[in-house]
């Protein structure tokens, strides 16, 4: 006897063969998701690298000098302009000679020596805001490395120390962007995989086939599900590995438990798939769907923007999102070696959500009887 | 209408026209001529090149060898002046469903680059003559079928052409509709137009003037229809009055050498006899069944088998396998006061009927008129809002996969999985339907054989011979031995000959006790079944054996009533009928 039950079976194979046997569609399912892996990896960088610097330094003490030394030396650094008067430095920002400018009070280095706090003024040009606000946190650190190195010597202390980079101290951005995409990339392959299933059979007339035999929509659902969830996570693992092996990203956490959250992950957006599918009538109704679903889902996941920053509401339906708490695990295996714990945090969402979307698309295949 | 100029004395000068698409040949070398003031039909099955050949005389492509000359230019050389000769109606006429019908007439009259002051003119004639002027208003979208076609054709003879192509303006209109598409047309030929009128229905050849027939990309025959048909004069008969079951009858005439084809027409058979053979040998067979023979004018279709070199054996070498059904009770389907409603509109309207064991029982009517809702609660697709409906004394909505087994179910347009290859197909369809091991193995061996499928299992479904995708997709629904097959408008758009194989193997199955829900808008497939239910305006207007529908008009002339004829007068009745309700209410 085998596991699984000739009907069930049958439908499997059939499922595999309409995604794989077309040579064309089977290029187009693994080529295009590893070609945006090297695009975005590349190409689409957040990183900012050659800025114009200006620096008004009132102070001219040993501090000031120190940080404008380390200022200069810095990589993202292509350029320093000492400016002379505050008007010299307005007009540098607003003729974007500049990205950034700093200001370094008269009292900088006496502050610094007392232990005291040593604020500085920081002007970013705001028409410029992505790549201001990196280099501005690129400023911070260094300013704050520079408080802490004055810790040691004063004994003071100093709350000028704001950020640090710790799993990832050179912010070297590859780090960040390659595991997001292996879970976004996944994602939107399974999701489109998924989403044309049933739509496609509505259109050719085979649904009602389907119907009239005697399977049931829980053994259409599963039938469906299980191909793209083989798809899905293959390519979510090969991109894992691109991200080690062409990308060098440091591997720290548990391969074991990514496999299986990823599996966890790709299974949850299969059931939202489903779920489009089943209310789609053709094929393009369902790309349309899955666009309108995707876009959103990447764009509250963290991904693009921290979700810490978005409106509250906002941040409870970024819950529901299972790239969301994915991300989150796959950020954290690759550089921070996410403790079992937190990953089971993570995982337990996503498995709600797919227990959730599995069943109203079961639901929805069955009410099509109606 | 105004008359054409008096035109050069030929519309239309097909020259040696090929028209290749890759490897396909989609017409192989076509000549002919088409006149003004004449309808010319553009027959043949689906796939044949009918609208190639209708899009390369409207210029739309160039022939890859041979030429084509429209009202005396040359298609590719003059195709821009062309288009002022000419109109054209393709299948899905491009209306604009949101806009009204007043602006869709006039998006096509600026399409056309007609003068705006004579707009109103224009429309004024197109209008009466289409009688659409009481819906000007009305969007394009909200048309019933035939309506659409009208305001299409409106569309077609905006610059008044002198070469009119309809391609398959009778898909999706029902009997009256078409009847008003013929008067609209015939009006136009008096005028002197050329119209080409491309159509599958091989009935709808018999009302032209002249006829090019089309299969598989050859001209197989032109000229006047009924010079075609004369050719089977002395050669086509009737069996008439026989004592014993029809379609064992048939199946036994179609065996004998001297038949070429033969089928069911209500209760009698027609037989035609092969070229030079005697008809002596029917004779005796029809004295041996009791039966009368009697000479009968050949229809086109009959001559068009003819012309392919005869229908197929009689006997279905798939009925010949199965076991005959067993089964207690006599009613297999059965279906009260069925209702179905979409919102406020009600597609179904409390329909009831008992289909026996065996029987072959056809579900009819124009589109919309709610015979596919029915059609789709009896086998479980759809749920009643009222009435019940049972399958071998089973609630399809409720019961349960065991119950399911025994039905079989064939879609419109052979619904098989493209991707697949055909013995992927076969091997899905046994599966899903719970076949395994050496049964499932034996049974798809079985198909394969029976249907010669043998040469094609590697292949797509969709590279088959349309006569083998039919093969396929009625081995995937049968392969696990049905009680009830559905058929949903199995023959629509399939050549002649291809469609008496498969009805050899419907009739052979049920002769063994299968039975055969069909539904169907083709008239003459009506006459294959046992009962016909009529359907119009989601209410059943009609259900009787083919012979007394027909018996229920009036017959003027000599002409024998045909099931259309029976379905237009069966539909005036009723809308008679509400006239005169709604006009009692009025008062």
């Amino acid at each position: 006897m085998t596991l699984l039950s000739p009907r069930l079976r049958a439908q499997i194979i059939k499922e595999l063969l309409s995604i794989l046997r077309d040579r064309r569609a089977r290029a187009l399912l693994i080529g295009p998701p590893l070609m945006q892996l090297l695009i975005f990896s590349f190409a689409a960088t957040l990183e900012v690298r050659h800025a114009a610097i200006a620096v008004y330094d009132r102070d001219g003490g040993r501090w000031s000098q120190e940080l404008v030394a380390q200022v200069s030396a810095a990589a993202f650094v292509g350029s320093v302009t000492t400016m002379q008067s505050p008007e010299q430095l307005q007009a540098a920002i607003e003729q974007r000679q500049v990205l950034l400018a700093i200001d370094i009070p008269e009292t900088f280095s006496r502050d610094v020596a007392a232990g005291r706090p040593a604020p500085l003024q920081v002007i970013v040009d705001g028409r410029r805001a992505n790549s201001g606000q990196v280099a501005l946190r690129y400023v911070e650190s260094i300013a704050g490395n520079l408080g802490a190195t004055i810790q040691a010597e004063s004994s003071g202390n100093n709350d000028r120390v704001a950020v640090r980079h710790w799993f990832n101290p050179n912010l070297i951005y590859q780090w960040f962007i390659v595991p997001s995409l292996a879970g976004t990339l996944a994602m939107f392959t399974s999701l489109i995989v998924t989403a044309l299933s049933i739509a496609r059979e509505r259109e050719l007339g085979t649904f009602d086939q389907l119907l009239v035999s005697p399977t049931t929509p829980t053994e259409i659902i599963v039938a469906k599900a299980a191909p793209a969830l083989v798809i899905g996570t293959t390519l979510g693992m090969l991109m894992v590995g691109a991200g080690v092996f062409a990308f060098g990203v440091p591997f720290t956490g548990s391969l074991g438990l990514l496999f299986l959250t990823m599996l966890l992950f790709i299974l949850s957006i299969v059931g939202l798939g489903l779920m489009i599918s089943s209310i789609c009538a053709t094929q393009q109704q369902a790309i349309l769907g899955a666009f309108a679903t995707g876009v959103p889902m990447i764009l509250m996941s963290g991904f693009a923007t921290p979700v810490e920053n978005m409106p509250t509401v906002l941040q409870w339906v970024a819950e529901a999102i299972p790239l969301k708490h994915f991300l989150i695990i796959v950020q954290g295996t690759f550089v921070k070696t996410l403790p079992a714990a937190e990953v089971a945090a993570q995982a337990w969402p996503m498995a709600l959500t797919a227990l959730v979307t599995l069943s109203i698309a079961t639901l929805l295949v069955r009410s099509r009887l109606q | 209408m105004h008359p054409v100029d008096a035109a050069p004395s030929i519309a239309v000068e097909l020259d040696g026209v090929v028209k290749r698409f890759g490897a396909l040949e989609a017409l192989r070398g076509i000549h002919g001529r088409i006149l003004p003031g004449c309808l010319t039909g553009l027959v043949g099955p689906d796939g044949a090149g009918k609208t190639t050949l209708m899009r390369l005389m409207a210029g739309l492509m160039a022939p890859t060898a041979g030429h084509i000359t429209v009202a005396g230019l040359d298609s590719v050389r003059d195709s821009t002046a062309l288009s002022d000769n000419i109109g054209y109606m393709p299948q899905r006429f491009g209306l604009y469903e949101d806009l009204s019908v007043l602006e869709n007439l006039r998006l096509y009259a600026e399409l056309r680059g007609l003068e705006r002051r004579t707009h109103r003119d224009t429309f004024e004639r197109l209008l009466e003559f289409t009688r659409l002027g009481p819906f000007t208003t009305r969007l394009a979208g909200k048309l019933s079928g035939g309506m659409k076609q009208k305001l299409g054709l409106a569309c077609a003879l905006m610059a008044t052409p002198k070469v009119l192509l309809l391609d398959e303006p009778g898909v999706g209109v029902d009997p009256v509709s078409r009847q008003d598409l013929w008067r609209m047309v015939q009006a136009l030929t008096d005028d002197g137009m050329a119209v080409v009128w491309a159509t599958a229905y091989l009935d709808e050849a018999e009302r032209c003037a002249a006829v090019f027939l089309l299969n598989e990309g050859q001209l197989k025959f032109a000229g006047a229809p009924s010079e075609l048909t004369n050719r089977l004069k002395e050669r086509s008969f009737r069996l008439l009055n026989y004592r014993r079951d029809r379609r064992e009858l048939l199946s036994e005439v179609l065996e004998l050498t001297s038949v070429s084809d033969g089928v069911i027409q209500g209760n009698a058979i027609r037989v035609v006899l092969r070229l030079d053979s005697q008809h002596e040998a029917v004779a005796a067979f029809a004295a041996q069944a009791g039966a009368e023979l009697q000479p009968v004018t050949p229809r086109f279709e009959d001559a068009f088998v003819d012309l392919l070199g005869g229908g197929p054996g009689g006997i279905s070498a798939l009925a010949q396998k199965m076991a005959p059904v067993t089964l207690d009770g006599d009613n297999v389907v059965e279906c009260r006061n069925l209702t179905r409603c979409f919102g406020a509109f009600t597609a179904t309207d409390h329909v009831s009927f008992q289909v026996r064991k065996g029987e072959i029982f056809g579900l009819l009517g124009p589109n919309g008129a709610g015979k596919s809702t029915t059609f789709k609660m009896l086998c479980g697709l759809l749920r009643p809002t009222a009435g019940e409906a049972r399958v071998v004394g089973l609630d399809l909505r409720v019961a349960g996969s065991q119950a399911k087994r025994q039905l079989g179910y064939m879609a419109q347009k052979f619904s098989l999985y493209g991707l697949l290859s055909v013995q992927q197909n076969l091997e899905f369809s046994a599966g899903v339907y719970g076949l395994e091991g050496a049964l499932k193995r034996e049974r798809i061996k079985e198909m394969v054989q029976t249907f010669q499928l043998g040469k094609y299992l590697g292949s797509a479904p969709d590279e088959l011979p349309l006569g083998f995708k039919q093969r396929l997709a009625l081995a995937c629904a049968l392969m696990h031995r049905p009680l009830v097959l559905f058929l949903d408008e199995p023959t629509s758009g399939v050549d002649p000959i291809t469609r008496r194989e498969f009805w050899t193997h419907i009739n052979g199955l049920a002769h063994k006790g299968v039975t055969i829900m069909v539904t169907t808008h083709f008239m003459d497939e009506a006459e294959y079944c046992d009962r016909v239910a009529l359907m119009y305006r989601a209410k059943l207007i009609a259900l009787d054996t083919p012979d007394v529908l027909k018996a229920r008009v009036t017959i003027i002339g000599d002409q024998e009533p045909t099931m259309e004829d029976a379905f237009i007068h069966l539909i005036q009745e009723v809308d008679a009928q509400d006239a005169a309700s709604s006009m009692r209410e009025a008062a």
